[in-house]
């Protein structure tokens, strides 16, 4: 077999170790390729596509308990996408040694394997990987994608999941998710003493570890778009207040000393500013805050609670809520805080607007009937879908491909102050596949990560 | 350092949350706020002298003038709100009133207002409501002559609950501006 091989460079600030190369194939026919396995994740998905995900090959050593985690690892990924159904390894017949010269088509057909992953696994003497993967279009006989990843093996995770993506993408169409990770509030302790921590980790629940340390209340963590960073809001010396922290160094900063409380903050998509609410005599008021000049401009005046401001993803327009047309609901307005626009207009509260990263949808809270949801609707107000109901749902997140939203939900308390668990919830924008992310500690107030800024990625 | 300004916050919450009940039934009868907050206050007042009378074998005074236990007990600390509101109700007003006295009687303290929210509302827009009920409250308290500086505000929105239950009652408990001394 032919083999030809581009490589890629990626020089991430932080994930300078990751090299990709692209191996395309000679005997890869893109015409015949493009038309096959596909699906279509504009539906609700009722019917999995089954994926064998093969153990891949490795000669010795270490590389072997990789060779069976990375594949292990995808599989998750793709089963609680809710698109996937990766089939029992029991059933396997051919094994990754005997694949080395490619698939034999008919032992998987057999096992009614649409898509089928195999790869190989080297780790030099100085510890560094090599990961190589080929997706197989088990019907049609074909390969449909193949890459290669050399990182040190400490970073075998964060492979699995590129590996993911790449094999979402290939088969959807879309980008995928799955490298990506999610900042939120971790709470112990009864509620009126709840202690909150900012807490961080893999967006399939691995490599957990706590930001910082309960000794302040922190709330509404988000993160940069483009650097390793979060702003969120901290009781700091009971003085709430939207701190920016350093995920690389741990540090944290003041952003900015205002008289009154600032809070609700976000970042603008090109990093630069924070929007953020500031309260003063008990008005509450949007207004931003260059990151580099320091600069702040009001954009709300009203005696209104104007709060929760999140950018158009092409920073044109923001949206927010307030309680100006007497309860909470979602207005749009130009970046300079020209021509406000009320744009929810049905029955109960709304609070919380999340533009998606693809501009296409809005998502909020709603309260009504005493009960909660999530849902989207457009821009201009139309197309309201709710998505998720419970006693308290709140604070939807968008998946980076704008496909998945993730928020938090409450029980309701007993009296004896029992109950009320909080945990991190997940749902397509089909409204199916709400699923609960496993966390550590009981959890709130999720915030997704871009995808990693890999420039070399797409 | 920290462990013990943790030990006095729990012992005040918990002076606070005894309180409540009182408190409490004072709003929502909503009689003659003067006789009911007598009443009541005098029954918290000797409950809550006895332990440390017992213990050190001082003379079984009340809780010492201008402290924050002689605010709980004698005056009332906190002030509840509707729902999805920050209006100072009839019955608040009585409670203010002996506040905005107690603060001349005292008039070395400075306080913090606190606003609460219960917990049917979204978190920031509850961080919003939070500091207009704080805000309500210290516009009452400078209208009845207090001086603005003495008065410091923080929103707490749905952070920090009193009364546990996803319950009327409870909600009724944690929607509250709570006058704390410095």
């Amino acid at each position: 077999m032919t083999v030809q091989i581009i490589k890629r460079v990626v020089s991430g600030r932080r994930f300078g170790w990751l090299v990709a190369l692209l191996m395309a194939f000679a005997s890869l026919t893109p015409q015949t390729a493009q038309a096959l396995l596909k699906i279509n994740i504009t539906r609700g998905n009722v019917d999995p596509m089954p994926i064998a995900l093969s153990p891949f090959f490795a000669n010795a050593g270490l590389s072997q308990k990789m060779a069976r985690q990375i594949p292990d690892v995808v599989g998750a990924d793709l089963a609680r996408s809710g698109l996937f159904r990766p089939i029992d390894h029991s059933a396997f017949i051919q094994t990754p040694q005997a694949m080395q010269v490619g698939p034999r088509f008919s032992d998987w057909r057999i096992i009614n394997a649409q898509a089928l992953l195999t790869g190989k696994v080297d780790i030099d003497g100085a510890g560094r990987m090599r990961v190589e993967f080929r997706l197989w279009d088990v019907f049609a006989g074909q390969q449909m994608t193949a890459l290669v990843y050399t990182a040190p093996s400490g970073n075998w995770r964060r492979v699995a999941h590129l590996i993911s993506d790449a094999i979402y993408k290939r088969l959807t169409g879309e980008e995928g998710y799955f490298d990506t990770r999610i900042v939120f509030v971790s709470e112990t302790g009864p509620a009126d003493k709840r202690i909150k921590r900012l807490a961080i980790m893999d967006q399939d629940g691995a490599n957990h570890h706590f930001l910082t340390d309960g000794s302040n209340l922190v709330l509404t963590p988000r993160f940069s778009p483009t650097l390793q960073e979060i702003t969120y809001l901290s009781y700091y010396r009971r003085r709430p207040r939207v701190y920016i922290y350093n995920i690389d160094t741990g540090q944290q900063e003041l952003l900015g000393d205002f008289e009154g409380m600032t809070y609700a903050p976000r970042f603008s998509p090109d990093g630069n500013k924070v929007i953020m609410s500031k309260s003063t005599s008990g008005n509450s008021d949007i207004f931003t805050m260059d990151l580099r000049t320091r600069k702040t401009v009001r954009l709300t005046r009203h005696s209104a609670i104007d709060t929760s401001p999140s950018y158009e993803p092409n920073g044109k327009r923001v949206t927010f809520n307030s309680d100006r047309g007497g309860a909470q609901q979602l207005y749009v307005m130009n970046a300079d805080g020209s021509s406000i626009k009320r744009i929810s207009f049905g029955k109960g509260r709304y609070a919380t607007p999340v533009w998606s990263p693809r501009g296409d949808l809005i998502a909020f809270t709603k309260f009504t009937g005493g009960r909660f949801y999530i849902g989207v609707m457009r821009p201009d107000g139309s197309g309201e879908r709710l998505l998720s109901e419970s006693y308290l749902d709140e604070g939807p997140t968008w998946s980076p491909n704008g496909r998945v939203l993730m928020y938090f939900r409450q029980d309701r308390r007993n009296k004896d102050g029992s109950g009320g668990r909080t945990r991190l919830m997940s749902v397509d924008l089909t409204g199916y596949n709400e699923r609960e992310i496993i966390t550590p500690t009981e959890a709130s107030d999720p915030a997704w990560s871009p995808l990693a800024s890999l420039p070399g990625r797409k | 350092m920290r462990l013990k300004a943790l030990t006095a916050v729990t012992a005040l919450l918990f002076v606070a949350a005894c309180a409540t009940p009182a408190e409490e039934t004072q709003e929502s009868t909503g009689s003659g706020t003067a006789t009911t907050s007598s009443a009541s206050s005098s029954t918290t007042a000797s409950a809550a002298t006895a332990a440390p009378a017992a213990k050190k074998m001082v003379k079984p005074a009340g809780p010492a003038a201008g402290s924050q236990e002689d605010l709980v007990v004698n005056v009332g600390d906190r002030v509840f709100f509707g729902y999805d509101e920050y209006t100072i109700k009839p019955r608040a007003r009585g409670t203010l009133e002996r506040q905005a006295a107690w603060l001349r009687r005292n008039a070395n303290t400075t306080i913090t207002v606190e606003g609460h929210c219960d917990e049917r509302g979204t978190r920031e827009y509850n961080l919003g409501l939070g500091q207009r009920r704080a805000d309500a409250v210290k516009k009452y308290l400078v209208a009845l002559g207090v001086s603005e500086n003495r008065i410091a505000t923080i929103s707490y929105g749905k952070e920090r609950p009193v009364a546990m239950g996803s319950n009327d009652e409870a909600w009724t408990q944690n929607r509250r501006g709570v006058t704390r001394i410095n």
